[in-house]
């Protein structure tokens, strides 16, 4: 894919947490969520971002659209600099990049009926209460949720998938290009997540859209994903084709979470040792690679430094690992940032 | 365009007049109106609150002017329906004067302190770090007394009087008020439709306008509501203890104390201006649990 055909940039990202406690709320301590996380979007793509719970998934979505103000590195949106934005500039682009969030339970307002819900949206934009309601009520259509039948319902009436439909309809209400979608089935029965899947892939197609999809759901991941970004511990350890990674992952972690992930073949058991123990505390994560210490091929050099997010073969596979890169790129700056080759 | 539209299996759930489009507030207001029992208090308040504002003009004598030879009338004397009191005032009247000065007693404190607290409490939990320590913490220190204490000490170092109780109450509805609200704002902050309104592109008021205020001000309300029963029974508990209104004015507090002299000479009159306190306070209740159920959108 051309480098013009890139919706979102993100370089360098980075989000420490700091622990307050004590009688003062002083800091205890930093949690490094998000640390040096680069990657792009290209338009029309789905980005599958996968992971374990706590590994900065959820942080670098809300980072890109500052909903938590980023400490360091930058986010490009079609070329303009977000993190550099005024106000009002964050207002607009917050236009473009809409996000579907993950409890279908907490993420609507329950004193509020969807139809509002939904308009409220539009109308934060400077729409008149009609134009609202009418722009809702053609996106609950589209969602599959009969306006003149939902439109005054309220949240707690709804069952959890038509929740998700109604954040799906607040999202592309404005008529967004890119759609980061966090976790948006993880708390849907499976017959219900394959409907909402579904739905997403339709819309998609019929309104053009670009997808980051982050899920820790292999299947879903696979499923959906055009590309799939692998994190760990708050940085990026593989990033390539959904094809390319699911048929031979590369990273380490990487094969241990396809390899965790049950079969539908009964007879296909599983061989590759699946992860064992809790991911370390990100408080004082590894030194070097921070996967390491759960890495059946750690070496010595995984302790020094940290790998750096590196090309691998020509397909635009990138993985951050010294099995894969030469042992010389230890002495590259710290996970220096590198476009994919082609 | 879809496939998957869902049907109209799913029953009407909206308790609201099929149809007919409604605000939050409208819808509220009508599951009020279908509540028998929260109508019945609302009726029995609006009653007490008639007669206590018209009591001048309905009251049948002066509530000051007593005589010698009908003291303690029973309850049926004719020309005192309900009875006079140890001073041969006539009771229904001292009863319906004695209203206005328990209710002011009673309400005004919880308004004051639901001002006071509701803004204490919603600034500690929207500003959250130290503002919410200094704050909860100063708030904790009422808390260690009861609360009745706290409202006897501080109306004792205040002098008797109809305003120093009301001081005294407020302060010591406040920090209930406070803890309240900022839990509760706390919690709905926590919400993701919060962050949902933020990622739509909203502005900090409107996302305070359209998403806070309802979600916030609506359990605050409620919690108020039960607190002026206990306002009420606490106002009439320091007249009674002589740190509240003054003789000769009616106030039921003081009517208890001082008819409870004579309750071996005529045992129902003295226990009448007990009746209307346990009236009063039952019906505002009676209300707070109908607003509750009001409005809980979830039930």
């Amino acid at each position: 894919m051309s480098q013009n055909g890139t919706i979102l940039a993100v370089r360098d990202l980075r989000k420490y947490f700091a622990v307050r406690g004590g009688l003062f709320h002083t800091v205890q301590a930093w949690v490094k969520a998000v640390d040096g996380v680069s990657f792009e979007v290209q338009r029309g793509e789905i980005l599958g971002i996968v992971g374990e719970s706590g590994c900065g998934k959820s942080t670098t979505a809300r980072l890109i659209l500052r909903l938590i103000e980023p400490d360091a590195g930058e986010v490009r949106f079609e070329g303009g600099d977000v993190l550099a934005a005024s106000p009002d500039e964050v207002k607009a682009f917050r236009r473009q990049v809409q996000m579907v969030f993950q409890d279908p339970y907490s993420s609507l307002n329950p004193r509020m009926n969807i139809e509002d819900a939904v308009a409220f949206n539009v109308r934060v934009h400077g729409a008149s209460r009609a134009e609202a309601r009418a722009k809702a009520w053609n996106v609950l259509n589209k969602v599959g949720l009969r306006a003149e039948q939902f439109g005054r319902r309220y949240p707690h009436e709804l069952s959890g998938g038509q929740r998700q439909r109604v954040n799906i309809a607040r999202a592309l209400v404005l008529d967004p290009k890119l759609v980061l979608l966090d976790e948006p089935v993880s708390s849907l029965d499976k017959s219900v997540q394959a409907q909402v899947l579904n739905l997403l892939q339709t819309l998609k197609t019929d309104l053009g859209l670009t997808y980051v999809f982050i899920s820790h759901d292999l299947h879903v991941i696979e499923y959906l994903s055009d590309r799939v970004l692998v994190m760990y511990l708050g940085q990026v350890v593989e990033i390539g084709s959904a094809e390319e990674v699911s048929a031979e992952p590369l990273h380490p972690y990487t094969q241990a979470l396809w390899a965790s992930a049950p079969s539908m073949n009964p007879d296909e058991r599983i061989e590759r040792p699946p992860l064992t123990g809790d991911p370390p505390n990100p408080i004082d994560p590894p030194s070097g690679c921070r996967f390491r210490t759960r890495c059946p091929h750690a070496m010595d050099i995984c302790a020094r430094a940290t790998p750096p997010l590196l090309p691998v073969g020509s397909s635009g596979r990138q993985v951050a690992c010294y099995l894969f890169t030469p042992s010389e790129t230890e002495d590259l700056a710290h996970r220096e940032y590198r476009p994919p080759a082609g | 365009m879809v496939e998957t539209t869902l049907d109209a299996t799913t029953p009407d759930l909206l308790e609201g007049p099929a149809g007919k489009p409604m605000s939050y507030w409208q819808l509220v207001w009508w599951r009020l109106r279908q509540d028998k029992v929260t109508l019945a208090a609302a009726g029995v308040i609006l009653l007490i609150v008639l007669s206590a504002v018209l009591a001048p003009y309905i009251a049948p004598y002066d509530p000051f002017q007593g005589s010698i030879r009908k003291r303690l009338a029973y309850i049926g004397t004719p020309g005192h329906f309900l009875g006079t009191d140890e001073q041969g005032r006539d009771m229904l009247t001292r009863l319906l004067y004695g209203g206005r000065m328990s209710l002011v007693a009673g309400v005004t404190p919880v308004f004051i302190a639901l001002l006071a607290g509701s803004s204490l409490g919603i600034l500690a939990g929207f500003l959250g770090g130290r503002v919410n320590m200094l704050i909860m913490r100063i708030m904790d220190i009422f808390y260690a007394f009861p609360s009745v204490l706290l409202a006897i000490a501080i109306s004792g170092a205040l002098g008797a009087g109809l305003g120093n109780t009301i001081i005294a109450l407020s302060i010591v509805f406040t920090p209930p008020i406070t803890r309240m609200a900022e839990s509760v704002t706390t919690q709905v902050r926590a919400w993701e439709f919060m962050e949902a309104a933020r990622a739509s592109g909203a502005g900090t008021l409107a996302i305070i306008r359209h998403h806070m205020i309802a979600n916030v001000l609506a359990p605050i309300f409620v919690y108020a509501t039960t607190l002026v029963s206990v306002s009420v029974i606490l106002a009439s508990g320091l007249s009674f203890l002589g740190l509240g209104v003054s003789p000769p004015n009616a106030e039921w507090g003081l009517m208890l104390n001082t008819l409870r002299q004579s309750i071996y000479v005529n045992t129902w009159v003295p226990a009448l201006p007990g009746v209307m306190i346990f009236l009063t306070s039952m019906a505002f209740n009676l209300l707070s649990d109908g607003l509750r159920d009001a409005m809980d959108v979830r039930l």
